[in-house]
């Protein structure tokens, strides 16, 4: 057969086609357990980070089942018992483009050394792509203890540097709350002049506004039961069935 | 199959013709120094040595294997579409060899990021391909990948040694300068620091240019006249 046939041009494309699309549909499928089990240990690495346990990721699975002792799920500020998913599956991508009073979120409790912690996985926008962090608050449910940023492809030297601790390291002792009014945390140009903001980057604005209403956004569907740890008793847990009988009646 | 390249008697398969395919590009057919190509990828992942050594690993492997694998398939290929072909053969090598670095050294295959997907566009592969593989039997061709792809890494593997040695004081991640050695600016001891510019691609550039100029100089036949 000629190969420079237009018949034989099309069968050679059909067939090399099939053949590479094979190959590749085996390799992404063969590979996914071992790459899901690295995205796993490098979740559970990030939310470690927020409490200051820096581990590797090989052992970050044991560390987290031996720090984290409880992973609830919330839902407007109160515990959901029996979720449909365990806290740790829930993507939080698409949970934070739900409206605040449906809004299922994971909360984990640590426990370092004897002291409780609460940790707050966070997501949001940067510049170029998403941006994301842990916070870790102390028993009073109000006081950061730890925070640490990730971002996809914020800008080397100017939004990437969330991911340091020099800026990730600025908010270890501010406050959420103001009384019981929720604040937040502003990132702010120049000096900070309160315990509720800290310093952005000079060059990465967006990404620091951005990092901003991350926390405002995340922070705010733990809020309602943030505050009860204040007067140190916890609410009962409310059963899913309740719950939503209280959102649709709203 | 064509007429006139299996008309030579058959040499063995380490002869010295097929050595000189592997040595060469190491030093007066090196693709980054001589030829000038993938110059990018050599600025970009040469920080630290490890990603070097990945990248170096992987380039050669997509080397090796996507000239192996066109070179049997050079007398199948219509013509009109070789190129597309090739570029078929190249991109289903990376994203097999990206998949395998996400799945077992994930940490490396972050800090590479977009650079594996980017072997790809590396003149080197199409260029060897386009060269020779088209033109050779497989082993040969084979050879040639795995020669032109070790030079590739050597280069790289030096420039990083330089640069992780000299911008961080260490190599493979390990410190190599004694740590008392740094300047403590609260105490006054020390007397060291590390240079800084030696993190960011334009002293890469400028490594590379040293590194070009040591061979010219040593080897005057790659002086252009």
């Amino acid at each position: 057969m000629d190969i420079n046939s237009n018949k034989y041009t099309y069968l050679f494309s059909i067939v090399m086609v099939v053949i590479v699309a094979a190959m590749l549909s085996y390799a992404a499928i063969a590979l996914k357990p071992a790459q899901d089990a690295n995205i796993e240990l490098e979740k559970k690495q990030e939310i470690l980070s927020s409490i200051n346990v820096v581990v590797q990721r090989d052992s970050a699975g044991p560390a987290f089942d031996q720090y984290i002792k409880q992973s609830l799920v919330i839902r407007n500020g109160k515990i959901v018992e029996n979720p449909t998913q365990p806290a740790f599956n829930i993507d939080l991508a698409a949970a934070v483009s739900q409206p605040l009073e449906t809004r299922e979120v994971p909360l984990y409790v640590a426990n370092v050394g004897g002291k409780e912690f609460y940790i707050i996985p966070m997501r949001g926008k940067g510049l170029w792509g998403p941006v994301w962090g842990n916070l870790s608050l102390e028993k009073d449910g109000n006081t950061v203890f730890g925070a640490s940023f990730g971002h996809k492809s914020e800008t080397p030297g100017l939004g990437a540097e969330i991911s340091t601790v020099l800026f990730s390291g600025q908010f270890v002792g501010k406050k959420i709350l103001n009384g019981s009014n929720f604040v937040s945390i502003a990132v702010v140009k120049g000096k900070t002049s309160s315990e509720h903001e800290v310093q952005g980057i000079s060059g990465g604005t967006i990404t620091s506004v951005g990092v901003q209403s991350m926390i405002q956004d995340c922070l705010a569907p733990y809020i309602e039961y943030l505050k009860t740890f204040g007067s140190a008793v916890a609410p009962a847990p409310v059963s899913a069935d309740t719950l939503t009988a209280e959102v649709s009646s709203l | 199959m064509s007429s006139n390249e299996q008309s030579k008697p058959k040499s063995g398969l380490f002869s010295k013709e097929n050595r000189k395919l592997l040595a060469d590009p190491f030093n007066m057919q090196n693709p980054v120094t001589v030829q000038v190509l993938g110059i990018c990828s050599s600025l970009a992942i040469t920080v630290k040595l490890q990603p070097a050594i990945v990248m170096g690993v992987s380039v050669l492997v997509v080397t090796a294997f996507s000239n192996l694998i066109t070179s049997l398939l050079r007398n199948l290929i219509p013509n009109r579409i070789r190129i597309i072909v090739q570029l078929v053969v190249v991109a289903a090598l990376v994203i097999i060899v990206d998949q395998i670095l996400k799945a077992y050294v994930y940490d490396v295959s972050k800090q590479l990021s977009v650079f594996v997907g980017l072997i790809i566009t590396n003149c080197i592969l199409m260029g060897r391909i386009e060269a020779f593989a088209l033109g050779n039997t497989p082993w040969k061709s084979f050879l040639d990948g795995i020669g032109n792809g070790a030079g590739y890494a050597v280069v790289l593997i030096v420039i990083a040694f330089i640069r992780e040695l000299l911008g961080s004081g260490q190599l493979y991640g390990y410190q190599v300068v004694p740590t008392d050695w740094y300047l403590n600016p609260e105490t006054g001891t020390g007397f060291y620091s590390n240079n800084g510019m030696m993190l960011l691609p334009p002293m890469a550039l400028i490594v590379v240019a040293i590194i070009i100029w040591v061979q010219r100089s040593k080897f005057k036949d790659l002086i252009e006249k």
